[in-house]
């Protein structure tokens, strides 16, 4: 070192003695918040950090994130609505994030590459007996094993999968893809018992000498509405339609098809129904588009195939392959009012779509149990008024989705897990919501939604090819990385990069960072320039 | 054309300061753990400081350029008076300050001994304020960029005297408040001149490169650094900083309200070879200029105790003249 | 070897053997002739490594010096006159920096009115400015300064102002000894920078300085200018020894033992002045001359060692401390502190006036006599200021001086 001249010449760096951190009024922290993709999950799904994974190209860390709390990604990756893109922060930006096409890639990867789960040890000692195999059964039967429980699933019909099987059209979801997904959750360790219907639930109980019991049997019966009819009307209800499609021969339709609903389920019958060769699928529904319970993506894709829409209008009569119908007219409070003017239209069937009701003669002997509107009454915990006694699905009160009964299967089986442990659990508290005003959208790319490839018309209506197909690698690595992040550093430095006093540090891929506070000067920058809105300001003391 | 190298949509592309998803040699300097922080922590500079942040980006990058053979000579100003009050320094590069109007002068000279010496892997860069740039320094500058000395001078312009306590320079824009323009009488603010535009001025000496960038801008920044890194002769570069004191803006709105000023297109983002614009950074998310004016408090009078849509509308006129005159407006794909 | 030369052509090849690094050029009379030299030693080849730049000013020629001295090249420039209170807030910096800068000025007057001629305001006016002031009275002393000069600069880490008359010295030729390049190197070695910008060993040149500290800088700056009293004596021994003159040095004292009357002066007057006193001695006047070369730092010590004894002393200054009279009587009399002597302040040959030998007689004998006051303007034309000064008196307008003077001048012909 020369001998520098005094004053004049410094050190390099010396200012580091000056802790500016003095100045500070307020200060700068890392907080977690609640995406909106998360919050409106049915499932609990925590899709953000599987999207993160999936962003970096590393499916496997992805699926096996999801499969955290969804054991049917590839199905649900199909059939869900997903909420979580319509709750979607980036809607206001561009579109939502495509979650659903990804979760679809990553199941379809899992199925390709055959990514399994270790099935544990059955540790605990206790038995759990699943009464149904669709999807709220199925993922009760799968959270219950990992959490090393024994488990007996017992299912009525001759397949697995419940409505997913017998209430969805192939078309929407392909067999093998329900196959590969339920052959993987029985993989680890589950025995499932067909054709093995449960009369007496607390019988079944205490013969299988099972500790507890989930009930899951689901909606199966196609709630059927008296219409007038002669003797050669041919009427049949929707579930029975659609369950007879997995039968030895596809039912008998005729060329003229009248559907009688406004729900997914009508959409599914008018949509088979032109693939069995309907030249002529009406939906005959009372009220008006936009009030219609169906998704609008399954009313667009029926209407695309040719499917006919009859609003406002009842079913009066039936016979002779000729149905009259009354047009109705919405009250004041939106409700439909008859107008006395018919109309006849051709149908050679009358398929009806008016909704389901749950067979429930096997709880009818459980102390305690209750049973209001046909539904069977649970606590928070998913438990029904007997102890031991859990319910979820389509059988409970809840939005009928077989995303709703994969959560609640998840829900169940963490409740079922404590009441077998002699505990009760307890979910931990959820962060505060990442609202949209809370992002600095300026420094994501501009991206607008990739979209998910169709099937060709022509083919949707001759067969049962799947419509909707999935994304392939690249456009799902981008839908991936349209993910904002909300509410949840995804280390993108900013915060580093733009602190005027360096008073963040850096520790490294998947560590995120510090701050500083011998340095920092609380002027708020790396706050206002986080784009997910993952830091705030809080007040020194 | 961005300056900054257009990345494949990856989550924030080239938008962030890093990036996990970029490959590391693709990410920006400043993501890097590891950069040199030229200007480190412990100098005085206000909360909110664009020109801290911006000097930090620049050096940071021209370290990198050039594998750490920077001496960065600085021209008198907040920059200079922030960084090192004895007996503390900032700096963590050979660093030498001598004058307010001579910093482009005193950086040939380093470049001139440099070359006596045969060390011309060793890099110079000159810096200063808008007032020891556009005003005082003009002179030496002029004769830097007419000599085509080695030097990257780099202008962080944040439009008033900052250190003096908020007085006009050449580069404060029209109808701004300062101490020495105040927002009283029939015309508040600093009037309406002719403007001095420093890179167009540097253009007409035709010197190899000439940009412009903001703070918002941070890895357009850093590409114009390298890139004139990667030249010699007289390189100029000039950066829009926002001073939260000066401008009466939140500390934390630095980068926001530098964005907000490109965005309007009352500062446009550029750069020219030789005396030519070869690129422009388009306007992404274009806003009327008001969206701009409106939080700053030295434009507070523009819109209390009434709203001055005459003046605004002169100085809308201002940023739409820029618009057209550099094309910055999006191209709208057919 | 001894050469018929320019003075300007003799500095300016002594400065390329002292090997400058760096040379900022800005021209102006009468320094003109050493950089336009300069420019062509660098051009041919003759001098290198070395980048000659041509600057646009004064202000930028200091600061490129300031650069390039603290990136630790050996670093020169001249100027004159305009040029040198151009670059005021540089040299100030160079000297507060500590950067061994050599700077020739070649001695010029200032306006307005603007004149080109030579006297001593420009460096003058200088004087506190922290550089070191050497003051050439020949073209031989002008070259042999600059070896000296950079020797001095770098050993004090100060930068040092080598100042000759400009014309009378810059463009007068005459037989000069130049010295050999191997002979420069020998006894100037390579600059050894106290303080350098390099990338491997960072530091930050120019802080700000408060009042904790202000003061202590400096003194330490008054502190190397008084080391520089011992150097230049030491620096000018061992140049004798090397080149075998006698140049530089504090003073040159001349023919000042039992002398009763001194003339003190800087500069190339000083040969008229010693011829005066060769013909007066010869007359039997005790009278003797001292020769000041160093000027900043002043010599207090060893000027009061020569004029102690004497019984007047009369310094010729060539410039005008207005308001006051004398610069150079000033300091002097700081020398002469406690000592009782009559001080005559004689202020000659402003803006390139001829000093003649017949008017310097006039002087001496008035002063030996006891005729002179104390401060005095040499050949003044009385007559033609009392006239404007009477003007004056009537109206407080009566135009701008130098314009009336001139009329006056020219109905005089």
């Amino acid at each position: 070192m020369k001998e520098k001249p005094f004053a004049i010449t410094l050190d390099v760096g010396s200012s580091l003695a000056n802790r500016t951190g003095a100045w500070r009024t307020e200060r700068p922290e890392y907080v977690h918040r609640l995406p909106p993709c998360n919050g409106a999950c049915p499932a609990g799904e925590n899709i953000q950090q599987w999207l993160f994974h999936a962003e970096s190209g590393d499916y496997e860390s992805a699926w096996r994130e999801l499969m955290r709390d969804n054991p049917l990604p590839a199905v649900m990756g199909r059939i869900c609505y997903h909420p979580c893109e319509a709750a979607c922060n980036r809607v206001q930006v561009d579109d939502a994030v495509g979650i659903n096409a990804v979760e679809c890639f990553l199941g379809d990867e899992a199925i390709r590459h055959g990514w399994t789960l270790e099935a544990p040890q059955a540790t605990s000692g206790k038995r759990v007996l699943v009464i149904g195999s669709g999807p709220a059964g199925l993922s009760a039967a799968y959270h219950l094993r990992l959490l090393g429980h024994e488990v007996t699933i017992r299912e009525a019909q001759d397949r697995p999968g419940g409505m997913m099987r017998y209430g969805i059209p192939r078309y929407r979801l392909p067999r093998e893809v329900l196959e590969a997904e339920i052959d993987r959750v029985l993989a680890l360790g589950i025995a499932l018992e067909l054709g093995a219907r449960v009369d007496d639930v607390l019988a079944a109980q205490r013969d299988g000498g099972f500790d507890a019991v989930f009930l899951a049997v689901g909606a199966g019966i196609g709630r059927r509405a008296y219409i007038p009819a002669g003797d050669s009307a041919r009427i049949l209800d929707a579930v029975t339609l659609l369950g007879g499609m997995e039968g030895e021969g596809p039912p008998l339709l005729g060329r003229k098809v009248a559907v009688y609903g406004g729900g997914n389920t009508a959409m599914d019958a008018a949509r088979t129904a032109r693939r069995l060769g309907a030249t002529d699928a009406v939906v005959v529904y009372r009220r008006t588009r936009d009030r219609m319970p169906a998704h609008d993506e399954e009313v667009t894709e029926a209407l695309e195939e040719g499917v006919r829409m009859k609003w406002l209008s009842t079913i009066k009569h039936a016979d002779g392959g000729r149905i009259t119908i009354e047009r109705m007219e919405l009250d004041e409070t939106g409700f439909p009012q008859p107008t006395g003017e018919f109309e006849e239209l051709d149908a050679d069937t009358v398929v009806l779509a008016l909704g389901q009701d749950s067979d429930l003669s096997l709880v009818e002997d459980v102390p305690d149990l209750a049973v209001d509107h046909g539904t069977v009454q649970v606590a928070d915990g998913l438990m029904t008024g007997h102890p031991g006694v859990f319910a979820g699905g389509d059988m409970v009160p809840a939005e009928r989705t077989a995303t709703v009964a994969v959560g609640h299967g998840k829900k169940a089986a963490r409740h079922i897990d404590a009441y077998l442990r002699g505990t009760s659990y307890r979910p931990g508290p959820k962060h505060d919501p990442a609202a949209f005003d809370r992002l600095n959208t300026w420094y994501y790319a501009d991206a607008p939604a990739s979209v998910r490839p169709r099937l060709e018309l022509a083919r949707r209506v001759s067969t049962f090819d799947e419509v909707v197909q999935g994304l392939d690698e690249s456009t799902a690595l981008f839908e991936a990385r349209r993910c904002m992040s909300c509410g949840n550093c995804f280390e993108c430095d900013n915060c580093y990069g733009v602190c005027p006093d360096n008073a963040i540090t850096k520790l490294g891929p998947g560590k995120g960072f510090a701050i500083d506070l011998d340095y920092c000067k609380g002027c708020g920058l790396c706050v206002a320039e986080c784009p997910s809105g993952a830091m705030d300001m809080i007040p020194e003391e | 054309m961005n300056a900054a190298q257009q990345v494949k949509f990856y989550q924030v592309g080239s938008l962030a300061a890093g990036n996990r998803l970029l490959a590391p040699e693709l990410r920006s300097d400043q993501s890097d753990p590891d950069r040199s922080n030229a200007l480190t922590c412990g100098h005085r500079a206000c909360q909110g400081c664009g020109e801290a942040l911006g000097a930090r980006y620049v050096l940071d990058a021209a370290q990198r350029a050039s594998g750490g053979n920077v001496i960065a000579v600085n021209a008198t100003g907040c920059l200079e008076v922030f960084s090192t009050p004895y007996p503390e320094t900032s700096w963590q590069l050979p660093w030498l300050h001598s004058l307010f109007g001579n910093a482009p002068a005193v950086a040939s000279g380093v470049a001139a001994a440099l070359r006596a010496k045969g060390r011309t892997d060793v890099r110079v860069v000159g810096q200063g304020g808008d007032g020891g740039t556009v005003d005082i320094g003009l002179g030496c500058l002029s004769g830097m960029f007419e000599r085509n000395d080695d030097v990257l001078y780099v202008c962080y312009d944040n439009e008033a005297y900052m250190n003096t306590g908020v007085q006009r320079s050449g580069a404060t824009p029209p109808t701004a408040r300062t101490a020495t323009t105040q927002a009283v009488g029939d015309a508040p603010g600093a009037p309406f001149g002719q403007g001095k535009s420093l890179p167009l001025i540097a253009m007409a000496h035709e010197i190899p490169y000439v940009a412009t960038a903001t703070v918002a801008g941070l890895r357009d920044l850093e590409a114009k650094v390298h890139r004139a890194m990667g030249m010699r002769g007289a390189r100029y570069l000039h950066v829009l900083v926002p001073c939260p004191l000066g401008w009466g803006t939140p500390s934390h709105d630095t980068v926001r309200i530098a964005r907000l000023a490109e965005q309007s297109g009352l500062f446009p983002v550029f750069e020219a070879l030789d005396g030519e614009v070869t690129a422009v950074t388009k306007i992404r998310r274009r806003v009327p200029v008001e969206e701009y004016l409106r939080p700053q408090k030295r434009y507070a009078h523009l819109f209390t105790p009434e709203v001055r849509t005459d003046v605004i509308a002169r100085l809308q006129r201002a940023a739409d003249r820029n618009i057209a005159r550099f094309e910055l407006a999006e191209e709208v794909l057919p | 070897m001894l050469k018929q030369t320019e003075g300007s052509r003799a500095v300016a090849e002594t400065v390329a053997y002292c090997r400058p690094e760096v040379i900022a050029a800005y021209p102006i009379s009468p320094q003109t002739h050493i950089v336009e030299e300069l420019s062509r030693l660098v051009k041919s080849g003759a001098l290198k490594p070395c980048e000659y730049v041509n600057v646009e000013s004064e202000f930028a020629a200091m600061s490129l010096c300031i650069g390039a001295s603290a990136a630790g090249a050996r670093t020169y420039t001249a100027t004159a006159s305009q040029g040198l209170l151009y670059m005021v807030e540089a040299l100030y910096n160079a000297s507060g920096l500590g950067l061994p800068i050599v700077m020739t000025v070649a001695n010029r007057a200032i306006g307005a009115p603007i004149n080109i001629w030579n006297d001593h305001s420009d460096s003058m006016s200088q004087r506190d400015s922290g550089w070191i002031q050497l003051y050439a009275r020949d073209n031989q002393e002008a070259a042999d300064l600059h070896p000296q000069a950079f020797r001095l600069a770098e050993e004090l880490s100060l930068p040092v102002m080598v100042c000759m008359d400009g014309f009378v010295l810059t463009h007068a030729w005459e037989r000069i000894e130049m010295p050999e390049q191997a002979q420069v190197d020998a006894f100037l070695a390579p600059y050894e920078p106290r303080q350098v910008l390099d990338p491997d060993e960072p530091v930050s040149i120019g802080a700000m300085v408060g009042p904790e500290a202000f003061t202590e800088v400096r003194y330490l700056a008054h502190a190397k200018q008084m080391q520089a009293l011992e150097a230049i004596p030491d620096i000018a021994r061992e140049f004798r020894q090397a080149f075998g003159r006698d140049s530089g040095g504090l003073i040159h004292p001349y023919a000042c033992e039992f002398a009763d009357t001194i003339v003190v002066a800087l500069g190339s007057v000083l040969g008229t002045v010693c011829d005066v006193v060769d013909e007066m001695r010869a007359d039997g006047v005790r009278i003797g001359a001292l020769g000041i070369t160093s000027f900043r730092p002043f010599p207090l010590e060893a000027v009061r060692t020569v004029l102690g004894h004497a019984r007047r002393v009369v310094v010729l200054e060539r410039a005008l401390a207005v308001g006051v009279g004398g610069i150079v009587s000033q300091n002097v009399r700081t020398a002469l502190s406690g000592i009782r002597l009559d001080g005559h302040t004689v202020v000659a040959g402003l803006g390139g006036r001829p000093i003649t030998k017949a008017s310097l007689h006039r002087l001496f004998a008035d002063a030996v006599a006891g005729r002179l006051g104390h401060l005095e303007f040499l050949d003044l034309d009385t007559a033609l200021v009392e006239r404007e000064l009477a003007r004056m008196a009537q109206t407080r307008r009566s135009g701008p001086s130098a314009e009336n003077i001139l009329r006056d001048v020219g109905s005089n012909r």
